[in-house]
């Protein structure tokens, strides 16, 4: 092959029709999202519900959570994946040969979204905790006192008062959780990462192909910004301006 | 400021759970039951694989040590000046820093690591002049890629961080250096940096320990760290579970040891405490 700067490009590659590769990438694209979009909401819940368990549950409550935290930030998120991958589809495999139902087929969009989310609700509790200490006290101690039901003080006050203070990390774990999606590519699930290395491979054009992905990342990672900007602005108001 | 540092701890393992007041009631039930958990993974478990591989994997965790320890280094030396420069450079050189760090935190690790490796990697050999220069047999290798993408991601990831580090020290401690009639490369070099350093310490562990978490996926691009050789050790022994948690096991201790290591530097620098 020649260095002729021409020929090195070939834009014809990256064209929406078969020959071209354009809707494989863009349906890579659309699963990333949709793993980032499902395990971050899980990670949500987790780290919501572990947040309250670190500040108000029991000793081993906290003990066990302080375990899980500390192990999901401290081993790297693709032994993560692999172990919870492999281990979850197993359980699951096990659990349904147990109740009779033979061995069941784990999409790899569900097992994707459960191991991102899993590692996401151990950051998140450590962002919510944060935040929900930064909500004065007497708040909540006030909602208690006119005998509100703990889910409605969460609902009512905890959550709203919280929400300023924990955005700039929520918004963090999101551009994260964009970024962990391309790990699955390890494990073999089609997202972006994965589909542009076959295209690369395929037809040879490496350089094209990794730079559209990066740009399709890129493209997501700033719209993020843009809606994050919004979302604190909205979040914001009332507050005094910092600036 | 506050929300990227507190960002990083949330993010990041900076601190070891406290020992203090250690030994309450509950505890030496929970360790009981994690002993008696860690009992059977040894009893029910394969580990006879262990002593065959054990010189590999140690040889791996050196890789890993070393490709933390390199990345981090030329990473930290490529951050200052684009730390530098979006404080105080002209308004080119801070707009190719921002967009240097932009593009580099927008975008995924491996799909870097892949692009310098599959692409550069398919570009180069089409040039005759890099096929005959010295560097033809490092770029054949695999590891060289590897540094690059790592050594790139930390410096865009701690250039943002000094960047804050650099705006944050106090100018009138800059412009006392200045009144002293120290040079400006002098006031840099005993003031602005040791201050700046000081300040972007815990956030520097954080990025240290979320870059020793990202030193695995150089096993993607077929360098043999202990990523690699555990990679390894699944496809002989046909094992799923046994050579992961071990490795889990590894990478924990790896990330308690800098936490640890870190603790001491931030301890080492006086600081003024009422």
């Amino acid at each position: 092959m020649a260095a002729d700067p021409a020929s090195l490009i070939d834009w014809s590659l990256l064209a929406f029709d078969p020959p071209g590769w354009g809707a494989v990438l863009l349906a890579g694209l659309m699963n990333s999202i949709k793993i980032a979009i499902g395990g971050y909401s899980l990670g949500l819940v987790l780290g919501t519900g572990g947040a309250f368990g670190k500040l108000y549950g029991g000793p081993v409550t906290k003990d066990l959570l302080e375990v899980y935290t500390t192990v999901v930030r401290a081993v790297p998120e693709l032994v993560l994946i692999l172990l919870l991958y492999y281990a979850g589809t197993d359980l699951l495999n096990r659990l349904a040969a147990a109740a009779g139902y033979g061995t069941v087929d784990i999409s790899g969009l569900a097992a994707g979204i459960f191991v991102i989310g899993v590692v996401q609700g151990a950051y998140a509790t450590e962002v919510m905790r944060g935040a929900i200490r930064a909500v004065p006290p007497g708040q909540i101690e006030a909602a208690r006192a006119f005998g509100m039901p703990p889910l409605l003080i969460l609902w009512r006050v905890t959550f709203p008062a919280m929400l300023p203070h924990a955005l700039p990390g929520l918004s963090n774990l999101w551009l994260i959780a964009t970024k962990d999606t391309a790990l699955l590519a390890v494990v073999g699930f089609s997202e972006l990462t994965l589909v542009t290395r076959q295209a690369a491979g395929s037809t040879k054009a490496y350089m094209l192909f990794f730079c559209a992905a990066g740009a399709l990342y890129l493209a997501l990672t700033l719209v993020s910004n843009l809606v994050i900007r919004l979302i604190e602005l909205r979040a914001r108001r009332g507050w005094v301006s910092t600036r | 400021m506050m929300s990227e540092e507190s960002t990083i701890e949330a993010t990041a393992l900076t601190q070891l759970p406290s020992g203090r007041g250690f030994f309450k009631p509950h505890r030496l039930v929970l360790m009981a039951v994690a002993a008696a958990i860690l009992f059977c993974a040894i009893w029910f478990m394969r580990w006879d694989w262990l002593p065959d591989y054990a010189g590999r994997l140690a040889h791996g965790v050196g890789v890993t040590l070393l490709m933390l320890v390199g990345t981090c280094l030329l990473g930290f030396l490529l951050a200052v000046p684009i730390g530098l420069v979006q404080v105080a450079g002209p308004w080119p050189l801070k707009l190719l820093a921002k967009g240097f760090c932009t593009v580099i935190r927008g975008t995924p690790l491996l799909l870097q690591l892949w692009l310098l490796y599959y692409g550069l990697g398919s570009l180069f050999p089409q040039f005759p002049a890099i096929r005959q220069s010295f560097l033809w047999p490092l770029l054949r290798e695999a590891w060289p890629y590897g540094v690059a993408a790592l050594t790139i991601s930390f410096a865009a990831y701690e250039g943002e961080v000094m960047r804050g580090a650099f705006a944050g020290v106090p100018a009138g401690e800059l412009e006392a250096a200045r009144a002293y009639g120290m040079s400006r490369w002098k006031v840099f070099r005993r003031i602005w940096l040791p201050r700046a350093v000081h300040r972007a310490l815990p956030t520097l562990n954080g990025e240290t320990v979320l870059q020793l978490k990202s030193t695995p996926l150089v096993a993607t691009i077929t360098v043999i760290d202990v990523y690699a050789v555990v990679s390894k050790i699944r496809q002989v022994t046909y094992l799923t579970y046994e050579p992961l948690l071990l490795l889990a096991l590894i990478y924990l201790c790896l990330t308690a040891l800098l936490v640890l290591a870190f603790r001491y530097f931030e301890n080492k620098i006086p600081t003024r405490s009422a």
